[in-house]
C-alpha cells in the first residue's frame, strides 16, 4: 500500500517535480562527509563527488512531496509474507574442514585473526591510502 | 543538601536459549564442543546464505516473557546491529531493536535482610524488554603471539533481558539474578550456568534521591552471583569518588583479570538497520486467531505456551509453606539451593516426623555441612539415611545431641547408616534402669552437699545432678528416666 501510494504520488508529479514543495536543500557538513567516507570506505570529498551526493539527496527529496497521511509505513517488502519457522532439529554444521580451508591462517581448529579491533584509518592516513580511488 | 548518596543498578542479561540448534541455522548446539565443529556456511557468514529462524527459540522467548509477566508483542521485528569484530563475521548481529518479542514485565524477588537475617525483604524490578538475538562467536586472545583465535560455535540463540535501573545494592541485584536463574531453569528455556549460559552486565551509578541519575559505569563479565554482589562494590567506589570531589568517568570496567579489547561502536548512521532477510515475526494469541492457510503446527500460539508453563519458584515456595506449614524463609532456602527442595520432599515421604522438626535438619545441619565443604545436595547423605536418623531420635533411641554427633559421623564415614554408627560408637540412649540406678547412686554418693540442697527443696540443684549423670554417660542417659530415679 505504502509503495503503491508512493509510486502513484510520484507519477502524478509534473516532471521535473515542483521543487517548491521540497525541503530546503540538504547541507552536508564536512564531518558528516568524513563519517560517510569512513563507513563506505569510499573517498568522495572532491567537488564532483559532493555534487553527486547532493544530487542523490535532492532526488530522494521528492519523496517528501507524496502525501502518506494515514498510511502505515512499511518495514520490509516482505511484510505480507509469513516468516518461515524452522524445526529445532540439527540438519547442518560439521563444515569445519571446508570452512577452515577458506581461512588464510588457522591454528588447530581455530580461525586466526589479528588481535582486537582494527580501527578504520584516520582522515590523514586515508588521504594517502585512497588517493587512487578518486570518483 | 546533605542527603545520602544511593546506588542505582540496572542489569542487562544475556541468556543462551536451551535448544538443539542455533537461532538462525540448523547447526547443533553443544556446550564445550571442539572449536568450529558446529558451524554451517551461514554461521560463518558465507555470501548467499540466509537466516532461518528456529521456532523453539521463539517459543522459549515467549515462555520466558510470560513467566516474567511481559506483554508479548504479536508482531516483532529483527534488526541488524553493526559492529566490526572478528567473532562476528557478518559485520552485524541480528537482534530486535525496534520492536522486541516481549516488553513491560516484572520480576519479583526476595532476600534476607541485612540487619535481621531471618527477615525476608520482597522487591520487584521492571523488565523493559526481552529480545531475541544471535550470539557472537568466541575470541581467544593470544597476547604472546599477538593474534586472536576465533571459534564460531557459539552463534546460538540469546534472550537479552533488560532490567530498569531500580535496584539499589549488590544484594538486590544478586537476589534478582538468582530468582531469574531459578525461573529460567524451571522453564527449561536456559540452563542458567553463569560461566557462559547466563551473562550479566551491570550499569552502576550513584545519586541523591530525587535528583537525576549520575554518570554510569558498566561492569561487564560478571560470572557468578557472588561476584555480582561484589562487583557492585562499584557503588561504594563511586560514592567515595563523588564525596571526595572527583568525577565519575563514563567507562566500561571489566570484571575480569585479563584485558578485553572493547568493541568499537560506530556512529548512529549505520549502527542499526532493519534486517531485510527476515519478515516480521508474528505470534498468535490462540488457535481461534490463526488466519486461514496458516499451518497450526508452524505457528507460535501464546495460549498453548501459557498452558505449558511449569510451576515457578514463587508458586513452589507458597506450596511448600502451605503443604508443610514451614516458614516462608525456610521455603526460600529450600527453593534457592539446588536440589534441596527435592531432598526435603523425599525426606518428608519417608519420615513420620513433623515437617517443622525436619526442616531444621535440612536447612541447618545438612545445608551447613554442604556449604562448609562446597558440595551439592546429591552427594553425601541420602534422604532415607537421614529419615532413619530422625526416627532413632523420635523413638528415643538417641538423644538430640547424640543425633547431631551421629549426623557428623554419617557425613565422615560416607555410606554408614545411622544405626550402624550408633552401635559402633555406643551413642544409643541408656534405657537400662539397673545400669542407670548404679550411675545415679554413684553421683548421689559423691555429691552429698547437692543432695542435701535438693532435699531442702532447691529444685535447681536437681538439674546439676542430672548434668553430672549425663557427663558420666557421655550424654547417653535417657533424661526422663534419670530424673525419675534421682527424685
Amino acid at each position: 500500500e505504502f509503495i503503491r501510494k508512493l509510486w502513484e504520488g510520484l507519477l502524478v508529479q509534473s516532471k521535473p517535480p515542483l521543487t517548491s514543495h521540497f525541503p530546503f536543500p540538504a547541507q552536508i557538513p564536512p564531518d558528516l562527509v568524513d563519517k560517510l567516507e569512513r563507513l563506505a570506505l569510499v573517498d568522495f570529498r572532491t567537488k564532483q563527488g559532493l555534487e553527486c551526493l547532493e544530487k542523490a539527496i535532492r532526488f530522494a527529496d521528492q519523496l517528501h512531496v507524496v502525501d502518506t497521511t494515514g498510511i502505515e509505513p512499511m518495514d520490509s517488502v516482505l511484510e505480507d509474507r509469513a516468516l518461515y519457522l524452522r524445526e529445532d532439529t540439527a540438519v547442518d554444521g560439521g563444515c569445519a574442514e571446508e570452512l577452515l580451508k577458506l581461512s588464510r591462517k588457522t591454528v588447530e581448529e581455530y580461525f586466526v585473526v589479528p588481535p582486537g579491533n582494527i580501527p578504520l584509518p584516520k582522515k590523514e592516513e586515508r588521504s594517502s591510502m585512497l588517493k587512487h580511488s578518486e570518483l | 543538601a546533605s542527603q545520602q548518596l544511593v546506588g542505582v543498578v540496572g542489569l542487562e542479561v544475556h541468556a543462551q536459549i536451551n535448544s538443539n540448534t542455533k537461532l538462525f541455522s540448523g547447526s547443533p548446539v553443544r556446550f564445550s564442543a571442539p572449536p568450529n565443529s558446529l558451524v554451517s556456511f551461514f554461521d560463518a557468514s558465507l555470501p548467499g546464505t540466509l537466516p532461518m529462524l528456529n521456532r523453539r527459540c521463539v517459543e522459549a522467548a515467549v515462555m520466558t516473557g510470560l513467566a516474567l509477566n511481559c506483554t508479548i508483542n504479536k508482531k516483532s521485528y529483527f534488526d541488524r546491529k553493526h559492529y566490526f569484530y572478528a567473532d562476528l563475521p557478518a559485520g552485524y548481529q541480528i537482534t530486535q531493536q525496534r520492536k522486541p518479542i516481549a516488553v513491560d514485565g516484572v520480576l519479583t524477588y526476595s532476600y534476607f535482610g541485612e540487619k535481621k537475617r531471618s527477615q525476608m525483604i520482597r522487591k520487584s524490578v521492571q523488565i523493559k524488554q526481552i529480545q531475541l538475538e544471535q550470539d557472537s562467536g568466541k575470541s581467544l586472545h593470544d597476547d604472546d603471539r599477538s593474534q586472536t583465535l576465533i571459534d564460531l560455535n557459539r552463534a546460538v540463540g540469546l534472550m537479552e533481558l533488560v532490567m530498569e535501573p531500580e535496584m539499589k545494592s549488590g544484594e538486590e541485584a544478586a537476589a534478582a539474578i538468582r530468582e531469574l536463574q531459578l525461573i529460567l531453569q524451571a522453564l527449561g528455556t536456559c540452563q542458567g550456568n553463569m560461566s557462559g549460559q547466563l551473562r550479566v552486565d551491570a550499569n552502576v551509578s550513584v545519586h541523591r534521591p530525587g535528583e537525576p541519575l549520575g554518570i554510569r559505569t558498566e561492569v561487564k563479565n560478571i560470572n557468578s552471583i557472588r561476584y555480582l554482589a561484589r562487583a557492585i562494590y562499584e557503588i561504594q567506589r563511586q560514592i567515595d569518588a563523588v564525596q571526595s570531589g572527583r568525577a565519575v568517568q563514563n567507562e566500561t570496567r571489566a570484571y575480569d583479570s585479563k584485558s578485553v579489547p572493547m568493541r568499537e561502536k560506530e556512529g548512529l548512521q549505520d549502527y542499526f538497520m532493519p534486517e531485510p532477510n527476515l519478515p516480521a515475526l508474528i505470534v498468535y494469541e490462540d488457535n481461534a486467531s490463526l488466519p486461514t492457510g496458516i499451518d497450526p503446527s508452524q505457528a507460535v500460539v501464546v495460549q498453548k505456551i501459557k498452558d505449558r508453563l511449569p510451576e515457578l519458584p514463587g508458586v513452589k515456595r507458597d506450596r511448600l509453606v502451605q503443604t508443610y506449614g514451614i516458614l516462608p524463609e525456610h521455603s526460600f532456602t529450600l527453593v534457592n539451593e539446588d536440589g534441596l527442595m527435592e531432598y526435603f520432599e523425599t525426606l518428608m515421604k519417608t519420615t513420620q516426623r513433623e515437617p517443622r522438626k525436619v526442616i531444621g535438619w535440612v536447612t541447618n545441619e545438612l545445608l551447613g555441612h554442604l556449604k562448609q565443604r562446597d558440595m551439592s545436595v546429591s552427594q553425601p547423605i541420602s534422604p532415607a539415611h537421614l529419615a532413619e536418623l530422625l526416627k532413632l531420635q523420635e523413638t528415643g533411641r538417641i538423644s538430640s545431641s547424640a543425633a547431631k554427633q551421629v549426623f557428623q559421623e554419617m557425613w565422615r564415614s560416607g555410606g554408614k547408616t545411622a544405626w550402624q554408627i550408633v552401635q559402633e560408637q555406643e551413642l544409643g540412649l541408656v534405657h537400662d534402669s539397673a545400669q542407670l540406678h548404679s550411675i545415679c547412686q554413684k553421683v548421689v554418693d559423691s555429691h552429698p552437699d547437692e543432695v542435701h540442697a535438693v532435699r531442702n527443696g532447691n529444685k535447681k540443684v536437681l538439674n546439676k545432678l542430672i548434668g553430672l549423670v549425663q557427663k558420666e554417660t557421655k550424654g547417653r542417659a535417657d533424661p526422663v528416666l534419670v530424673k525419675e530415679i534421682l527424685q
